[in-house]
């Protein structure tokens, strides 16, 4: 799962983690209040920044015309107006696709004077199964960039769980980032803390960037997050009731949401093929498969080891709100699953739903004999795979 | 002949009365496996399906019957704790099927393990299965949940992070009349216990393992890792299939690893990686089995 930046900076502040001061908000008048609040504090610069679940905001524009997600504003008339602007409009960036999501909350918060943009987040390394902090000095920039051609700008530390994360490891990073004098435990306190927020939060990242160097008013530096991402481990939420009421169903797929409800693994994509398989990586197969016969899978289905009548019926509705979709397959390798109970659930599920669509099936394994008999003697026209190969060949065959 | 685990490997299960736990201790017991206990705390002194004694612990469970194996069916908030009781009673394999445990669980479970002797399988994983030579390979040791009737015995080794990916290279196997040695499926989680480089090095050490089919997933990089070493030093033919190669960045494919994120663990990297080690490529899952016996 993941939430929004507001949300982000909300969590890392618990654990004392420097961010910019400022309040999430849903209608413009609210988000002039809390300029008025800032600039009456001496703040000389504010930023109103879109909160959707999708980076690019600031180079995004709205389905309105409206150019950037991300605005700096002198005064709280033009926090006024440009929260107008943004507020109950589409915001089109490179990761949202073309469909963009919908503004509903803004941030609206002070924007400090940045003297340096630097980078640091928290995730897990899958090759040492242990946390990892990663710092740069090449921070307000895609990392990705960073890491395929300055590689040597990017600096690790690996963190023993046992013991967490140590002052004298956050020290190392600080001194990688160039930090020096008055910042240095300030650089700790922050590098504690965001390691912190990873960890007791159970996040699956932590990303701060830009992390800055800020001059105050008084010419004094600091330290501040001043964007930061957050996802969670989704097998984790259910020891964090607060970060579970963090979630926007609105930014999340509605069918993926309704699958959800039925303990169905469904991701949309854009083929016209849909597919209803028994596990994740055969589901995966099945969709690699369907491409490789010139075919486009239109979703990602796993019903899971021990599907029932009720989920498979709740899978073809979900599969058949989808109006790309032109064929079904389902593949099922019932080891212990019986072949015939599922073949019941397709035969219900082709009555309750008045499929139309042609609908290849594929049944391996237990009780697969009775299975088949039973497509069979349905009346439906259902055609038989043998083998996914036969089976992907046909539905691709039937779509056209 | 296998490894890991043989037809005489003594079984306890953890988490033997859970819904979960019962049916598949029942389908072990019918497959021919040697469980010898079952461990639920509080249940200590009953008997499951009237033969297997329960324990409170599993040390206790361990010493009262010899068991040197556990199959884990804890729910996630308690997987944990339930691999390390394992791994404290000092068995020499800890399987955990259980799906959904936390990562950061994991991360300590792994950081815990360091220095002791037991291995882990899984989790979110579907267990071990060395076939027996009955009807159906009958008389095997199964640890878990893959169907044991589709196995059977021989040569070929299978690892896979995948379970129904796993039964279905495994009976196309068995179909064309091809045994296996040992069918490991280590799991779809970022953080397991035992790598596919673990479970080949095991397969090439293996002298009744002819061949082997490595069946990987998106997200990760422990196909490639397995397929450098396997470039430098296996001996036996092994084929492969990568599964996901549609699958959209930044997404988790049903199992928590499978995602590709940053550009990283794609399908064609990892097929790049294999072609390159001299594996032979299943260019479809249906071809897994042919793949390799093209190779032998």
């Amino acid at each position: 799962m993941n939430i929004h930046e507001y949300q982000a900076k909300q969590l890392l502040a618990q654990y004392g983690v420097a961010v910019p001061a400022g309040d999430v908000c849903a209608t413009a008048e609210d988000a002039r209040t809390i300029a008025e609040k800032i600039f009456a504090q001496g703040g000389k610069l504010v930023v109103v920044k879109s909160q959707i679940h999708a980076g690019g905001r600031g180079k995004g524009t709205f389905k309105s015309g409206f150019q950037g997600g991300v605005k700096l504003c002198k005064t709280a008339a033009d926090v006024f107006e440009k929260a107008t602007a943004m507020l109950g409009q589409v915001l089109v960036t490179k990761q949202t696709g073309p469909e963009g999501r919908l503004v509903s909350k803004l941030l609206v918060a002070d924007a400090p004077a940045i003297k340096k943009e630097l980078y640091l987040a928290v995730l897990l390394d899958r090759a040492t199964s242990r946390p990892l902090v990663m710092v740069s000095t090449e921070g307000g920039v895609d990392i990705e960039e960073v890491a395929a051609h300055t590689p040597e700008k990017i600096v690790k530390e690996t963190i023993d769980p046992a013991v967490g994360m140590m002052p004298y490891q956050a020290r190392k990073l600080a001194a990688a980032l160039g930090l020096k004098g008055d910042l240095i435990n300030p650089a700790v306190k922050l590098l504690l803390g965001v390691y912190k927020t990873w960890w007791e939060c159970d996040a699956s990242m932590v990303e701060i960037n830009p992390l800055c160097i800020i001059t105050g008013a008084d010419g004094k530096e600091s330290l501040m997050a001043v964007d930061a991402k957050v996802g969670m481990d989704d097998n984790a939420l259910y020891r964090h009731k607060n970060i579970q009421e963090m979630r926007d169903l609105a930014e999340e797929a509605p069918l993926e949401i309704e699958a959800s409800k039925f303990n169905l693994n469904y991701i949309k994509l854009d083929g016209n093929i849909a597919c209803l398989v028994n596990g994740a990586g055969l589901a995966m197969a099945t969709m690699d498969i369907i491409q490789h016969f010139g075919g486009n899978p239109a979703n990602f289905l796993d019903v899971g080891g021990g599907a029932s009548r009720e989920q498979v019926t709740a899978a073809f509705k979900i599969i058949l709100s989808d109006p790309n979709v032109k064929g079904i397959l389902v593949n099922i390798f019932g080891g212990i699953m019986d072949c015939n109970v599922i073949a019941t659930g397709i035969v219900a599920a082709v009555r309750e739903t008045g499929l139309q669509l042609p609908l290849v099936v594929r049944l391996e394994g237990n009780n697969v004999q009775a299975g088949k008999t039973t497509l069979k003697e349905s009346g439906l026209t259902i055609i038989s795979g043998d083998s996914m190969a036969d089976a992907a060949q046909r539905v691709v065959k039937a779509v056209g | 002949m296998s490894i890991l685990v043989t037809p005489q490997t003594k079984i306890l299960v953890q988490g033997i009365t859970g819904s979960f736990g019962a049916r598949h201790t029942q389908l072990s017991l019918a497959y021919g496996s040697q469980v010898v206990a079952g461990v639920t705390p509080g249940k200590g002194g009953q008997l499951f399906e009237n033969r297997v004694p329960i324990f409170d612990t599993v040390a206790e469970a361990a010493r009262a019957t010899g068991a040197t194996v556990s199959a884990i069916f804890v729910p996630p908030p308690f997987a944990a704790d339930a691999i390390l009781e394992a791994v404290d009673a000092d068995l020499d394999l800890a399987v955990c099927i259980t799906e959904g445990i936390p990562v950061n669980d994991m991360v300590k479970v792994k950081r815990a393990m360091q220095g002791r002797r037991t291995r882990l399988i899984g989790p979110n994983c579907p267990g071990l299965v060395t076939p027996g030579t009955g009807v159906d390979s009958h008389g095997g040791c199964r640890i878990g949940i893959a169907p044991g009737y589709i196995h059977k015995a021989g040569h070929i080794g299978v690892v896979s992070r995948s379970g129904t990916l796993t039964y279905e290279a495994v009976w196309q196997l068995t179909s064309r009349g091809v045994g296996q040695s040992t069918c490991v499926g280590i799991g779809g989680d970022p953080v397991n216990g035992t790598s596919h480089l673990d479970i080949i090095k095991l397969f090439n050490d293996d002298p009744e393992t002819h061949g082997i089919i490595m069946i990987g997933e998106i997200g990760g990089s422990a196909e490639e890792e397995a397929a450098e070493w396997i470039k430098l030093h296996c001996k036996k033919p092994v084929a492969g299939f990568i599964a996901g190669a549609t699958a959209p960045p930044g997404r988790r494919m049903g199992h928590a690893g499978a995602i590709v994120s940053g550009g990283k663990g794609t399908a064609a990297a990892k097929i790049a990686a294999f072609r390159e080690a001299g594996i032979g490529i299943a260019v479809t899952p249906s071809e897994m089995a042919d793949t390799l016996l093209k190779m032998m």
